[in-house]
């Protein structure tokens, strides 16, 4: 066996080099430093810097998305309101749109994924460095091409484009072809990261981290990175082909020339459902990994959520025209894209009960982490739900298009994927910057969203029950209209409120946290094997890994070699000191 | 399915009520109350507009069975979460938690009984279909629904075509002579009413949401809906597909008139546009541009 052992008592308050019991330590041998300051961040390729650029990067993408979400609320709080004009509120819908799914969750996850992935292997870095910086300046860029164009004329067909509205018969200016281009240079930074991720993880594993054996988190990026590459050339051929109708004189999407406006739905939604997995699969993942940790108990079905990731991301290759149910499309057809829609809420719902089984009977932690892990579970399970009642195509035929599937995909993307973001973001800060964050302002944070969030979008569902369309600029004073749009206004705020606290708490911890030590809570997985920051080679020693929770073993180990009884080593009570 | 009646203003009580239900504890709560104590007062916010044609009405009960299976996965699931987080919760010197890693009889047992749910949900589905997308006869009331087409008691519909342009509906009668309306569409009491839905720039989506579901009007395409009203009464909707700057501003009204009030309106109509089409006619000749 090689040796191995990290600080034996991985408190909150132990530097990253106690010697415990004359046990040995980890010590970076050999890596030489390289110089700090900007330029190291330009030249990188170590994995965790560009981890941290994506973060840092989309965090500033999610508050910009967040604005615009914050004034088309503003504009929606009073029947009749003048405050924004039609052009700037078409203009904020899809940047508000694009900018939260093209800059913020899918890259954010990226980012996660591109901090962790090779630290939860064991492996030193991505399979292809150079190519991992390069994915993620592209997207950089693409999110640069796109904001430009608030100093022209920003994109204004929403963020699915549908043609022929974003033909340039009806939207001559650039501002659909810096869409055009940014899905292009996002899909290509994507599309590349997901072969290095696939490359990573098929080849870089520790020694006996077998499929079996491998973290969820890792799981649901290995699936996330194979939706991408399935999913991502079909929109990079639609757009491209949005790009030649609009310059070129093609009539892909263009009855009067021979085309279908239909075909730009298809091709579209063929891309647009995968990709919502690919938003919500690896925010699974790290919910996967939070709970257990602050259950003190092992995940509930290892094999089962495994294997319902790999189902799910199958089955939302088939379910894209769920998005067109009251297109002229033949019956048959709805009726088999509502079955297979109800199909993806099964391994969905596998994996609901597998967490809530993996809560029971535990001893549950309350530290932040699982204060969004418990909110992402009590606000997905609406999402899922109404996804269900969509799914029902003359339900469908009603609700399409109104603020009932608004409120649903937001309490499946915001509820879904950003708690669970969050929950990663508070789990896995210590190890990214060596400090703990503060308790006090992450669970004022939690309740702010949580609050905020319900207020802004439970009310949105009855709007599209009483009719309110979505996507409209004003509505006129009818029934309830006035008075639920201002609530959802109110809690938007709150919402807001919330964010920017754990943004303080971010830039107050980093700099003024408590050190963190190796293994502040007692986790399961490779990460916390190594100092937090890691070295910039992650590990001087790469342990065999032995069962699911290769941290645990390495903690028991280190119990027995220093004489005492496993039960004391993974009692929470050393961690729990706040 | 009883129909539910709609409550229009909304009590000051029941705001109070949905400000409360934010709160995560209340939340199972509120929807448990909302569904079996107040159902009437909830209507309006719970479920969609009601509904005056039988396929709206069939929508809206196949919305509110799911929703009631929902609600019951709903307080199952919040249920657990919640008895997890309040007796589960770490207390010190408490025994560690035992080290469980699944239970594959319960694991498999959900996994079906989540597909039994939905197999029923689509059987229930399918056995509304044809009531929902099949148009229900006139009654025997109306005579004659359209100028110029032959009476058949009971069995007659009005067939309108629905064009959708920036930002305005269109709405074309059968008959011999043209007879077109912008923005309100005009139709019989007790006539099965057929549209045929299409667009001539960009993507519209045709709704009434008293009347049912919504049908996208797409260019180069047909889309089919119909309605049937027995009383007369005027029904409001708006585009629901973003079609350019003033998508908002793109509304509609469908004016259900007694039989004979409505042939009236078709003579009229056909006879102003013939008026009008004549001193276009004229006009034009008069500063030269043909005929
Ligand atoms: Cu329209």
């Amino acid at each position: 066996m090689q040796e191995y052992a990290p600080a034996a008592h991985p408190g909150l308050s132990a530097p990253a080099r106690t010697t415990n019991g004359g046990a040995p330590e980890i010590v970076v041998r050999g890596v030489r430093e390289r110089p700090r300051g900007w330029t190291a961040w330009l030249s990188t390729t170590d994995h965790k810097k560009i981890g941290l650029l994506y973060i840092y990067t989309t965090f500033f993408f999610f508050l910009l998305g967040g604005v615009e979400a914050l004034l088309m609320r503003l504009q929606l709080a009073h029947a009749n309101n003048t405050l924004i004009e039609p052009p700037t509120y078409n203009a904020l819908l899809t940047m508000h749109g694009s900018t939260m799914i093209f800059l913020f969750v899918v890259p954010v996850l990226a980012g996660f994924a591109n901090y962790m992935v090779p630290l939860m292997i064991g492996a030193r870095d991505m399979a292809f460095p150079r190519l991992n910086a390069l994915s993620y300046w592209l997207f950089l860029f693409g999110g640069i091409a796109f904001y430009t164009s608030i100093f022209f004329t920003p994109p204004s067909a929403g963020w699915t484009s549908y043609a022929p509205l974003s033909d340039n018969a009806f939207l001559p200016d650039n501002g659909i072809d810096a869409w055009i281009f940014m899905i292009h240079l996002t899909g290509i930074s994507s599309l590349l990261g997901a072969i290095n991720f696939t490359a990573t993880i098929h080849n870089m594993r520790a020694k006996g981290m077998g499929w079996g054996r491998m973290p969820l988190f890792v799981w649901t990026i290995l699936i996330y990175s194979y939706l991408l590459i399935l999913a991502l050339p079909v929109v990079a051929a639609a757009v491209t082909m949005l790009l030649t109708d609009r310059h070129f004189g093609t009539a892909f999407f263009d009855n009067t020339g021979g085309g279908d406006p239909l075909l730009w739905q298809h091709l579209f939604w063929f891309f647009g459902h995968p990709e919502v997995y690919i938003m919500v699969l690896p925010a699974f993942g790290m919910i996967s990994e939070v709970l257990p940790v602050f259950a003190r108990k092992p995940i509930f079905g290892y094999k089962a959520i495994a294997a319902s990731t790999a189902a799910i991301a199958f089955t939302s290759m088939l379910v894209w025209a769920h998005h067109m149910f009251p297109t002229p499309v033949p019956e048959v057809v709805l009726a088999f894209f509502m079955l297979s829609s109800f199909a993806v809420a099964v391994p969905t719902g596998v994996k609901v009960f597998n967490w809530l089984a993996t809560l029971w009977r535990g001893s549950l932690v309350f530290r932040t982490p699982l204060y969004f892990g418990c909110g992402f579970l009590a606000t997905f399970v609406i999402g899922g739900i109404s996804g269900v009642i969509l799914a029902i195509f003359p339900v469908d035929w009603y609700f399409n298009d109104t603020y009932f599937v608004v409120a649903h995909l937001h309490y499946v993307l915001f509820g879904g994927s950003v708690f669970a973001i969050f929950a990663g973001l508070y789990y896995w800060f210590p190890k990214m910057s060596g400090r703990m964050m503060s308790e006090a302002l992450g669970k004022t944070s939690f309740w702010l969203m949580f609050v905020g969030f319900h207020v802004t979008f439970l009310v949105q569902h009855s709007l599209g029950l009483e009719g309110m369309p979505r996507r409209i600029y004003w509505y006129p004073n009818h029934g309830n209209w006035q008075t639920l749009n201002l609530i959802s206004t109110i809690g938007s705020f709150i919402l807001g409120t919330g964010v920017l606290v754990t943004v303080v708490n971010v830039l107050l911890s980093i700099k003024n946290g408590r050190r963190a030590g190796n293994d502040p809570w007692q986790a399961n997985t490779l990460e916390w094997f190594t100092q937090s920051p890691p070295p910039e080679n992650n590990f001087d020693v790469i342990p065999r890994v032995r069962s699911v929770e290769p941290m645990k073993d390495i903690r028991r180990e280190v119990a027995r070699r220093a004489g005492q009884g496993t039960e004391t080593v993974s009692q929470p009570a050393t961690t729990g000191a706040t | 399915m009883p129909r539910i009646r709609v409550i229009r203003a909304l009590p000051r009580g029941i705001r109070a009520i949905r400000a409360i239900r934010a709160l995560p504890r209340a939340v199972p709560a509120g929807i448990v109350l909302a569904l079996v104590a107040a159902p009437a007062a909830w209507a309006d916010a719970l479920t969609p507009e009601s509904s005056p044609s039988r396929n709206a009405a069939d929508i809206h009960t196949l919305y509110v069975l799911a929703l009631i299976i929902g609600a019951l996965i709903f307080v199952l699931v919040e249920g657990v979460l919640l008895t997890s987080i309040i007796r589960f919760r770490r207390r010190r010197g408490g025994a560690e938690p035992a080290q469980i890693r699944g239970n594959t009889p319960l694991e498999v047992g959900w996994t079906l009984g989540a597909i039994a749910i939905l197999v029923v949900l689509a059987t229930v589905t399918f056995a509304y279909l044809g009531d929902i997308t099949t148009p229900e006869k006139s009654s025997g009331a109306t005579q004659v629904a359209a100028l110029h087409q032959p009476a058949v008691p009971g069995d007659h519909a009005l067939k309108i075509g629905v064009n959708g342009q920036q930002y305005i509906w269109r709405f074309d009668y059968p008959g011999p002579q043209q007879v077109f309306s912008y923005h309100d569409m005009y139709v019989p009491a007790g006539t099965t009413v057929t549209l045929k839905i299409t667009s001539s720039d960009v993507a519209h989506s045709w709704w009434i949401p008293k009347l049912g579901g919504k049908s996208d009007a797409i260019p180069g395409h047909t889309n089919d809906t119909w309605f049937r009203i027995d009383k007369p009464g005027t029904y409001y909707g708006e585009c629901a597909e973003l079609c350019g700057n003033h998508h908002a501003d793109m509304r509609a009204r469908v004016i259900v008139l007694p039989p004979a009030q409505f042939q009236a309106w078709m003579r009229r109509q056909a006879r102003d546009i013939l008026r009008s089409q004549r001193l276009l006619e004229i006009s034009r000749r008069l500063r030269g541009q043909g005929p």
